[in-house]
């Protein structure tokens, strides 16, 4: 009898993150590894914030898809070094993170300065880029509240860490 | 397979019989899975009371910060408040963790947050003291994340692997952190003169705090972790901010040590018990509860 199951980089690449559903872990940039050594899995996360709740929840989510696929012996572990990066969401995360009408973080950001920054963030809704911050903190650690002056409308914008 | 509730598929991980899912599960352990066998020439204790001394500074300061909530002079600060404060719950979690494998006893995060007594507790004096009003509290965040930042830098070189990965994580929130109590300082010292009164008001409370965290432990002497080196570069910074917002860099002498003994040695102003008491309250009220 052959068994057919997809592999466990498939299974955990599927899934979603809590706090930010349109995105997979994988195009988060929490998904630090996948190993399968005979029948035991072993998935490594990277944690966003040092405080983010939706960890426990992201191991358990990973756990029981796995377990669903068909793999018994798996275990979640957290890598903390190297550190999880905004640079680490992938292109098609950033667009899927737009299209949600969240603004994604820039590509690349340099060290944090002393005085209020400028930064050029175009609205999700209408495009625009004059839009300016309303909080530094938003509705969960990773983002921020900004408005759009063209188009009105609030949004909320995944801070560069 | 398709399900993506949250909760359903929490619940339909319960392989091993869990009754939990929060608190004291496996999976809210924030070192699960992490490598955490000692560096050889790392005393286990003195990294256990290092890491308690930092995570007490976060554990504190996050519950002072948090205190804010229903308090703040608007909904923004109120969110932006309590975002720092969970990043600070964070780091306190890893370190606390971190200090109950490094000395051998297993004590969990959970054990050393309510099950010690306020004179087992290494904060520095600085985060207990109470909010006082909205400046108090910037200043004190301002002194505080410029000083952590600093340390956390210093810190990506630490002898232990935990404690460099808490650091680098860290560092980037402190930035943040830091930021925020900048933008605050600079907005009240550089507005109206009453404003400009409070903040240095609150300036000037607070200075007396921020020695402590200089002055270095013999804990921290035996790690090779001084942290007397952080003093002219954080003044230099602070300078900086107290002098672009149009306030007075305070004179004030540092407060007085009890028989040379301060917080890291677990000597606490009054506040501190006061603020344990509510804290633990719950945890020692149902001690084991489940929910």
């Amino acid at each position: 009898m052959v068994i057919t199951r997809p592999a466990p980089a498939e299974v955990a690449a599927t899934v979603v993150d809590p706090e930010l559903p349109m995105l997979t872990l994988a195009e988060l940039g929490v998904l630090a590894g996948v190993e399968q050594q005979g029948e035991a899995v072993t998935v490594w996360l990277t944690p966003t914030y040092s405080g983010c709740p939706a960890v426990a929840e992201m191991a358990a989510d990973v756990d029981a898809r796995l377990r669903k696929a068909g793999y018994v012996d798996v275990s979640v572990r957290l890598r903390l070094d190297p550190p999880w990066s905004t640079d680490l969401i992938t292109a098609e995360g950033r667009r899927k993170l737009a299209e949600a009408g969240i603004a994604p973080p820039a590509a690349e950001h340099g060290l944090l300065r002393l005085g209020p920054t400028r930064l050029s963030v175009a609205c999700p809704q209408c495009g625009s880029t004059d839009t300016e911050e309303l909080s530094r903190f938003g509705s969960t650690a990773c983002k921020a509240l900004w408005r759009c002056r063209a188009c009105r409308e609030p949004f909320e914008r995944m801070k560069e860490i | 397979m398709t399900d993506d509730h949250v909760y359903l598929t929490l619940a339909e991980s319960d392989h091993e019989a869990e009754a939990r899912w929060a608190y004291g599960t496996g999976f809210a352990d924030p070192l699960l899975g992490v490598d955490t066998a000692l560096a050889p020439d790392v005393d286990g204790a003195d990294l256990s009371l290092y890491c308690q001394m930092l995570g007490d500074d976060a554990l504190i300061l996050a519950q002072r910060l948090i205190e804010w909530c229903t308090r703040a002079p608007e909904l923004e600060e109120e969110v932006a408040l309590a975002n720092l404060g969970l990043d600070l719950l964070g780091q306190a979690r890893l370190l606390l963790s971190r200090a109950g494998q490094a000395d051998g006893t297993g004590r969990s995060e959970d054990d050393f947050a309510y099950w010690r007594a306020e004179h087992e507790f290494r904060n520095v004096r600085m985060v207990e003291a109470e909010n006082g009003d909205f400046a108090f509290s910037v200043a004190r965040l301002l002194l505080f994340a410029t000083a952590r930042g600093a340390l956390f830098e210093l810190l990506a070189d630490a002898p232990d692997p935990v404690l460099r990965a808490v650091a680098v994580r860290g560092a980037k929130e402190l930035a943040y952190h830091r930021e925020y109590a900048t933008a605050w300082t600079l907005r009240l010292g550089d507005g109206t003169a009453y404003s400009a009164t409070r903040m240095q008001a609150g300036l000037d409370a607070v200075w007396p705090l921020l020695e402590e965290l200089f002055t270095p432990h013999a804990v921290e002497l035996r790690l090779g972790l001084d942290p007397a080196v952080l003093r002219e570069p954080v003044l230099a910074a602070l300078a900086e901010v107290v002098t672009a917002a149009r306030l007075t860099v305070p004179t004030a002498l540092p407060l007085a040590r009890v028989g040379g003994r301060a917080g890291r040695d677990g000597v606490h102003t009054e506040a501190l018990g006061l603020l344990l008491a509510e804290f633990q309250s719950v945890a020692r009220e149902h001690p084991g509860a489940t929910w």
